[in-house]
């Protein structure tokens, strides 16, 4: 236990926390949008492997990380394309739609891994790039905190300043407006003249640029590689901390910060010896937990 | 000077029914024009056309002298046609403001210029005297207030035409009048209006003309004064409606449903039904009466074995009902037509057939041996169609493709037909039309004297004094009278016990509860 508490009250745990939320938050706000226009989008898991790997193929060829970035993005707005596609204008199931697509993502990654460099599991014969780390001046200088804060990935301030432009975004533009009112009203927004269909199509390619981010963050920053299925649920995990965060971009920030933790805390274990198969089950773990004490809570207010 | 003109407009649907066949509807710039006409006569559907939500296969729109196609709603806004829909088109959780606006938003330089927005609403509320908060979200507002918003929204579109479909559906009867007030300032101001409804009596109080429309065509348009509510309603179903219901005096016998000091709170401890005790008897008719939101809801969902009761207790057939599952309050006699029939009622993509047997799955004559008998489920179907007069195409159809009144039907060709001893009636005959309503009345009436209970809900004062041998009267929660002599009692005495004014002696209320 004095390991366990020795552990978690460090610079370097705390540090590590923020490091791993960067992907969980990013796919929670990938939800988030997708949820408040009304489509829940579970395809995010798909969408952020296959824009890892889009990353690190762009990167190497383009010999550039931002320009790899850049395509990461591109990759996951066409993906969510395909959603919005079959979802929205072919009227397929959205679940199922999204489990196929995940699948999908799942497959052609290694397929598309194996052309390229012959490998199916990892892409370490290509010279992919690595976002920067970024240094705050001033803040670097503060003791403690500034170890914690400053000298993060690009994409974790991106991350946390995307929960900021979103909430501004859905609050004060009009397509921001429109996305929670086609979310909680499709009929309003029908009879007010706007296509629900094309409103609904925005928010899912904001979706995907977002789960876009956070695929790049995996395969650029988080590690310096693509490796199969590397997001390993955090798309998954997102649709829990968006569902704790009652969908409210602030909430949904600190939930993601909870799964964070827990994954953190899941790699940590695993220094003071406890088994690693018994570490890993943490985060997920603490998903279904989360979930469970959300439902109760959402069956308690509904008692009326 | 007509304002706007519909020639000859047909609209065929799929399953090859005329909604509407030929139809010549006009209207003056500056009235209040009816539409009246059973449920499934096509005014929703001549209304869906105009407001470009539906493309008739034939037929000419003529607004101010030109001819006009619509390709969408946005069209008919644009040319100044506004409609305020029976089921509210607001967004829960934005402000009245916002939900104004929406889609016409004013813009700064990348956002919504809430100012403007907040001040362009403003004006317009105070213009036509529609007092509402502004910054409220749309679901904390009451339902006369959501009408409000609606209208607000068509004026702010620029609308100088308005349809509204079945405002007072929802509406108290003081929301009623209030709707009165401000529809006819709007008149004042050269607006017209279109007002959908099945109230024959707000008809005669509000509108200039009316038009009434059966099986898809309109038969007739007339200057309202020239016509008496019974000429209206003949002209609608096209026979004679008395208007009242032939009833015997009530034999009552043994106490079916018994409750005592019944209590219970909602989330906010606010207490909801607050101490309610009454018994229904074999062989009567007990109305419950009270403006909308003072426990009639809860309460019945009590008895239905919907919600638990905090406190009290209630016994049907003799035994409590603290623990029962619905489904055996059903089996042993409890019958439900609820409120919500959309919701509760039926399941709307489901067949006639499906939704009739239902509540019947465990009855062995719809079974052949150990499996359902589509055989005999269609025989038993068929009846029931034919018994209940539902007008549909076959007992296959979804229930969604019917019309409101049909959709009652099959709710009440089921829970009629259950060999129930107690039947609880929520708003048996809200929105549907005066035909179905009819039918329905004189089932209640007939079950009742064939020894049923019946417990009937109602915002409808007529069909409540009509129909039922003794009413209760809920205020707050609690009863404020319990009125033996139906026959006796004024509306303006029940309203006042509705409102609370006036509240009976302990001793009156406590008759509610018959010991035997």
């Amino acid at each position: 236990m004095e390991t366990l508490v020795s552990l978690i009250f460090t610079t370097d745990f705390i540090s590590s926390v923020i490091r791993v939320t960067t992907p969980i938050l990013l796919a929670t706000m990938a939800v988030l949008v997708s949820s408040r226009a009304g489509v829940l989008n579970i395809s995010i898991e798909g969408t952020m492997l296959f824009s890892a790997l889009m990353g690190v193929v762009g990167s190497s060829y383009t010999g550039s990380a931002w320009l790899g970035l850049l395509i990461a993005v591109i990759s996951g707005v066409a993906f969510s394309y395909l959603l919005a596609f079959f979802h929205l204008r072919l009227k397929t199931d959205v679940i199922l739609t999204g489990i196929a697509l995940n699948l999908f993502s799942s497959g052609f990654t290694v397929f598309l891994l194996f052309m390229l460099t012959g490998d199916k599991g990892v892409s370490t014969k290509l010279a992919s790039k690595v976002l920067p780390n970024i240094n705050i001046p001033f803040i670097e200088d503060i003791p403690v905190l500034g170890k914690i804060i400053s000298g993060q990935n690009f994409l974790t301030y991106a991350a946390v300043i995307s929960v900021i432009a979103l909430h501004i975004f859905l609050r004060k533009t009009r397509t921001g407006t429109y996305i929670r009112a086609v979310g909680e009203s499709p009929e309003a927004v029908a009879t007010a003249g706007k296509s629900v269909n094309n409103i609904r199509q925005t928010a899912l390619l904001i979706s995907g640029g977002l789960a876009g981010l956070g695929g790049a963050f995996m395969s650029m920053a988080y590690l310096s590689m693509f490796t199969k299925d590397m997001i390993a649920g955090r798309g998954f995990i997102a649709l829990a901390a968006e569902a704790m965060g009652m969908s409210n971009p602030f909430l949904s920030f600190l939930a993601s910060l909870l799964f964070g933790f827990a994954d953190a805390l899941s790699n940590n274990l695993q220094l003071i010896n406890i088994p690693s198969e018994l570490t890993r089950v943490v985060p997920y773990l603490l998903t279904i937990i989360a979930l469970a004490i959300y439902a109760a809570r959402a069956k308690a207010k509904s008692k009326s | 000077m007509d304002i706007l003109q519909m020639n000859e407009i047909s609209k065929v649907y799929g399953n090859g029914i005329y909604a509407n066949r030929r139809v010549n509807f006009s209207v003056c710039e500056g009235e209040i024009h009816a539409l009246v006409g059973e449920n499934g006569a096509g005014k929703s559907t001549l209304m869906k056309v105009l407001f470009g939500l539906e493309k008739p296969d034939s037929g000419q729109i003529i607004v101010k002298g030109t001819p006009v196609s619509f390709q969408s709603p946005q069209d008919a806004m644009a040319i100044g046609i506004g409609m305020v829909h029976q089921h509210f088109m607001l967004v829960p959780s934005l402000s009245v403001t916002e939900n104004v606006t929406l889609g016409f938003e004013p813009m700064g330089k990348a956002f919504i210029d809430r100012k403007t927005a907040r001040k362009k609403v403003q004006e317009l509320s105070d213009t036509f005297d529609l007092k509402i908060d502004l910054d409220m979200p749309a679901s904390k507002l009451a339902v006369g207030i959501k009408q409000k918003v609606e209208i607000l929204k068509a004026l702010y579109r620029g609308a100088r035409i308005l349809i509204l479909d079945e405002p007072t559906a929802v509406l108290t009867p003081q929301e009623t009048v209030e709707l009165f007030i401000q529809l006819k300032a709007l008149k004042e101001k050269g607006f017209t209006v279109i007002f959908i409804s099945h109230k024959l009596r707000e008809i005669k109080q509000l509108t200039d003309r009316v038009s009434v429309m059966r099986r898809g065509e309109l038969v007739a348009s007339v200057n309202t004064e020239d016509v008496s509510e019974e000429e209206i309603s003949s002209m609608m179903i096209g026979g004679g409606y008395s208007g009242h219901i032939v009833k015997s005096p009530a034999v009552p016998k043994e106490n079916l449903v018994e409750i005592k000091d019944v209590k219970w709170k909602d989330r906010n401890s606010v207490p909801v039904v607050n101490g309610v005790t009454f018994s229904v008897r074999a062989g009567e008719i007990v109305g419950i009466a009270g403006v909308e939101g003072n426990g009639q809801d809860e309460l019945i969902e009590m008895i239905t074995g919907l919600k638990r009761y905090d406190s009290g207790e209630i016994q049907m057939f003799g035994s409590s009902i603290k623990n029962e599952e619905i489904s055996s309050l059903r089996e042993r006699g409890m019958s439900y037509i609820p409120s919500d029939r959309m919701t509760l009622g039926v399941a709307t993509s489901m067949s006639i057939e499906n939704n009739l047997i239902s509540t019947k799955i465990n009855d062995p004559s719809i079974y052949s041996g150990k499996l359902l008998s589509a055989s005999k489920i269609a025989q038993l179907s068929a009846k029931l169609v034919s018994d209940f007069r539902i007008k549909c195409g076959s007992s296959k159809t979804e229930v969604s493709m019917l019309s409101g009144g049909n959709i009652q039907k099959v709710v009440v060709a089921r829970e009629f037909t259950q060999n129930a001893r107690l039947i609880i009636a929520e708003q048996p005959t809200r929105g549907i039309d005066v035909g179905a309503a009819e039918f329905i009345h004189n089932k209640l009436v007939e079950l009742r004297d064939s020894g049923c209970g019946v417990l009937l809900v109602s915002a409808d004062l007529d069909e409540l004094t009509k129909l039922s041998d003794s009413i209760i009267v809920l205020h707050n929660g609690q009863i404020s009278a319990y009125i033996e002599n139906v026959s006796a009692v004024s509306e303006i005495e029940l309203g006042h016990y509705m409102l609370g004014v006036n509240k009976q002696s302990a001793s009156d209320i406590g008759r509610a509860y018959h010991t035997k």
